[in-house]
């Protein structure tokens, strides 16, 4: 198996910005496996010209810039890592357990982030209710499958625990500023506890973005899409 | 052990096409079990308990669910013969990055074209031609958008081909005068038997979206 535990000679660059839980995936993922990396700190109100460049398709961080090879879309880039430094692996060897890491993955973009980004923290009343419940529905099946586990990689974290993590910090967040409580100790223990273990591991623990600076920011974020306060 | 290999199948649905074709390139046997999706099977229940959608591969029993994921699984599994993804991780993540694009925009903003009236259409229809642009830039002078050979990005979207005359009447565009880049590369796909045979006609298409339509009370 080819080891690269140093990468002296790469120039390995993360376009980021300090809230975004994509970028945080990245950032993750290269420290876990020891990758040297500078990170450039995007504005996305002002975003710098080489982003554009980097990613003209969708303009958005995370962007990795790799010995000037560009990789988008914080799921890929994951692959690519993984591919790339082989060392503390994200993904099993097994097809199968592989293609069910993807899938969790998946799940946690279209679905679990839609309902709870999009149908909890950004709605109110009737259409709050609704992403409540479909958010319910959504942390049924992450209880279902990360139960008897430790993580959903199984004994270390894995490419499903990365993209499912923002669940560790950012939920607690959004559970804050509308009031309610999504993943609940006694409806969802062994979610609670995976969130526990995965939120204070190595390497997740110090990468944590501020959390007061992120409840201004998803304040803000809520109240522009409600109508009530001034778009950002 | 003989490989037992089941695939809950639609017709008409781009995302079990693509998984089609995967088999096809591989010279896999396998079983087509067709669903019908108002009435959806207890296997097709219990194999994607989470999305209940086709397509779902069912290899020697167990399931992988999601297009792209079951066509990956295909290649890793089936790996002695025609790749579908290249070997170089960075020709890999591109390949990735563009089938994401098609997934998050073709076939969303498609179907609210032909699904939507009025002022969704009309948006849906603008949405539509701008990613049709991006792809037709993508895909530049190249015979196919893996390069020289038929790849993963051409598998994700040649589906999506057999819909252009649907867009067309709908959305009142001309494809061919708009793309042209795109339409041949359709036809050129379209010679691989491994594609043609996993894909219904265009007019055929039409006629299932124009019966879809009615069913939904759609003008």
């Amino acid at each position: 198996m080819d080891e690269r535990k140093y990468n002296m000679a790469e120039e390995v660059k993360v376009f980021s910005t300090w809230a975004s839980p994509f970028a945080l995936r990245v950032i993750w993922a290269l420290k876990l496996k020891g990758v040297e990396f500078d990170t450039v700190h995007e504005d996305l109100i002002n975003k710098s010209p080489l982003l554009l460049q980097y990613n003209p398709i969708h303009k958005k961080v995370p962007v990795l810039v790799h010995d000037g090879k560009v990789i988008c879309e914080s799921l890929v880039i994951l692959e690519y890592i993984d591919e790339t430094w082989k060392q503390n692996p994200l993904l099993p060897e097994d097809p199968h357990q592989k293609a069910n890491a993807r899938f969790w993955a998946k799940f946690g973009d279209d679905k679990v982030m839609q309902s709870i980004g999009g149908g909890v923290l950004l709605k109110e009343g009737k259409e709050q209710e609704e992403g409540f419940a479909a958010s319910m529905e959504n942390l049924k099946y992450l209880e279902e499958e990360i139960r008897g586990k430790k993580f959903f990689g199984g004994e270390t974290i894995g490419l499903a625990d990365i993209a499912l993590g923002w669940l560790a910090h950012y939920l607690d967040i959004v559970e804050e500023i509308v009031g309610l409580k999504l993943i609940d100790q006694e409806k969802f223990p062994s979610l609670a506890a995976w969130k526990q273990e995965f939120a204070n591991a190595p390497i997740i623990r110090e990468n944590w973005p501020d959390r007061d600076k992120l409840v201004t920011k998803y304040v803000v974020v809520r109240e522009a899409n409600l109508g009530k306060g001034t778009p950002k | 052990m003989a490989d037992e290999v089941v695939l809950l199948d639609l017709k008409v649905s781009p995302f079990a096409a693509r998984v089609r074709i995967a088999l096809e390139e591989k010279g896999i046997s396998y079983e087509s079990k067709v669903e019908d999706l108002s009435n959806k099977s207890s296997t097709l229940l219990k194999m994607n308990p989470v999305h209940k959608q086709i397509p779902v591969l069912i290899h020697n029993g167990r399931p992988i669910c999601e297009s792209m994921i079951i066509v990956q699984y295909i290649d890793e599994v089936w790996s002695h013969k025609s790749s579908l993804l290249p070997s170089d991780p960075c020709r890999r993540a591109h390949a990735r990055f563009w089938a994401d694009y098609i997934d998050k925009k073709i076939y969303p903003i498609g179907r609210n074209l032909w699904a939507s009236e009025g002022e969704v259409k009309e948006s849906s229809k603008k949405d539509l031609v701008e990613c049709f642009k991006v792809l037709e830039e993508e895909l530049g002078e190249k015979p196919y958008f893996g390069d020289e050979s038929f790849g993963y990005i051409d598998l994700a979207l040649v589906p999506f081909y057999t819909f252009f005359y649907t867009f067309e009447i709908l959305g009142e565009l001309s494809m061919v005068a708009e793309f042209p880049k795109l339409v041949g590369w359709g036809e050129r796909c379209l010679q691989k038997e491994t594609v043609s045979k996993s894909l219904s006609g265009q007019k055929e298409v039409y006629e299932i979206i124009l019966q879809i339509k009615q069913k939904l009370g759609i003008q």
